[in-house]
């Protein structure tokens, strides 16, 4: 199994913003065992789905140079639980950025509604360093932008400054 | 320039964020680490949420040298050596070096004291 927590990115303003969506099959092994008689999306999972999003944000952000990893869950919140057949919205807006980590706000929503909130901190590890073998981290990596669809097969956003490249410059689809 | 009952306030209040942890619990000699369990990734949020709250900018490195502490010359076995000990009353002069005593642990370097005596570096540099 992709440990890959959503199924595609819906917009995506680099080095600001990104929105993905994630659809919740009861075919999922996670919901088998989360639980028996009442199948529920697990918080944790959300957390996963949330934090992929910024992730990917915020290592494209820098070119993915770095690995962007995880570190720190500084704040969640769940207002709701996600069932079978809901389609989870996450958005992240990357609220800080520095060669060392970034920070992202993010909050996942289904149909307009509020499900979870958080601050998510990730640590960018410098590949060259000697424990940066990246099959030790779970980091979020350029091929997986690649296969939710950055850049080539999103719409462009309407809203000025939208849909750029790294650095800056206008996405050429 | 906020008084030093201001900065520490803000501090106590920036660690409470970071390290959920109860504001009675940040008092100013309590050890990041020892008392307050913070671990490192920690300190990058810590970094994070000092350059918001005092609109201050903290270059990497700076505050929580990682470089030099991982560096074997100036800490072994987890206490900081002589030399390290020269170094860092060089590269952190807002450090209290001197409670650290006969046993140098690396780990009680970093203290509420320690971030309030940086911001207040900081800070009265920015506004000379």
């Amino acid at each position: 199994m992709r440990w890959i927590w959503i199924d595609r990115f819906v917009e995506f303003q680099s080095g600001r913003f990104a929105r993905a969506i994630k659809n919740v099959s009861m075919a999922e092994e996670q919901l088998r065992d989360h639980f028996p008689c009442y199948p529920v999306m697990p918080g944790s999972l959300v957390i996963e789905g949330m934090a992929q999003t910024g992730g990917i944000l915020a290592g494209e952000a820098n070119h993915f140079r770095d690995l962007v990893v995880l570190a720190k869950i500084s704040r969640v919140t769940f207002h709701n639980c996600a069932l079978p057949g809901d389609q989870l919205v996450y958005e992240a807006t990357l609220v800080d950025l520095r060669p060392e980590g970034s920070v992202v706000e993010a909050r996942a929503t289904v149909n307009g509604r509020p499900l979870a909130e958080a601050e998510i901190v990730f640590g960018h590890v410098d590949r060259t360093q000697g424990d940066a073998e990246p099959s030790r981290y779970a980091a979020f990596k350029q091929e997986m932008m690649q296969m939710l669809g950055v850049p080539q097969r999103l719409p462009q956003p309407a809203a000025a400054g939208a849909g750029m490249e790294p650095g800056g410059h206008p996405v050429h689809a | 320039m906020p008084s030093r009952e201001e900065i520490l306030e803000k501090v106590q209040a920036t660690l409470v964020d970071a390290l959920g942890v109860d504001e009675d619990e940040v008092k100013g000699d309590a050890m990041l680490i020892g008392d307050l369990g913070a671990e490192s990734i920690d300190f990058l949020d810590i970094v994070f949420r000092l350059e918001k709250n005092f609109g201050i900018k903290i270059p990497r490195g700076d505050l929580f040298p990682e470089n030099l502490l991982s560096d074997p010359q100036f800490v072994a076995a987890g206490k900081v050596t002589e030399k390290g000990l020269q170094e860092l009353r060089t590269r952190m002069p807002w450090a209290d070096l001197d409670r650290l005593g006969e046993n140098p642990n690396v780990q009680d370097l970093f203290t509420v004291n320690m971030i309030v005596n940086y911001v207040t570096t900081k800070l009265g540099a920015n506004s000379k």
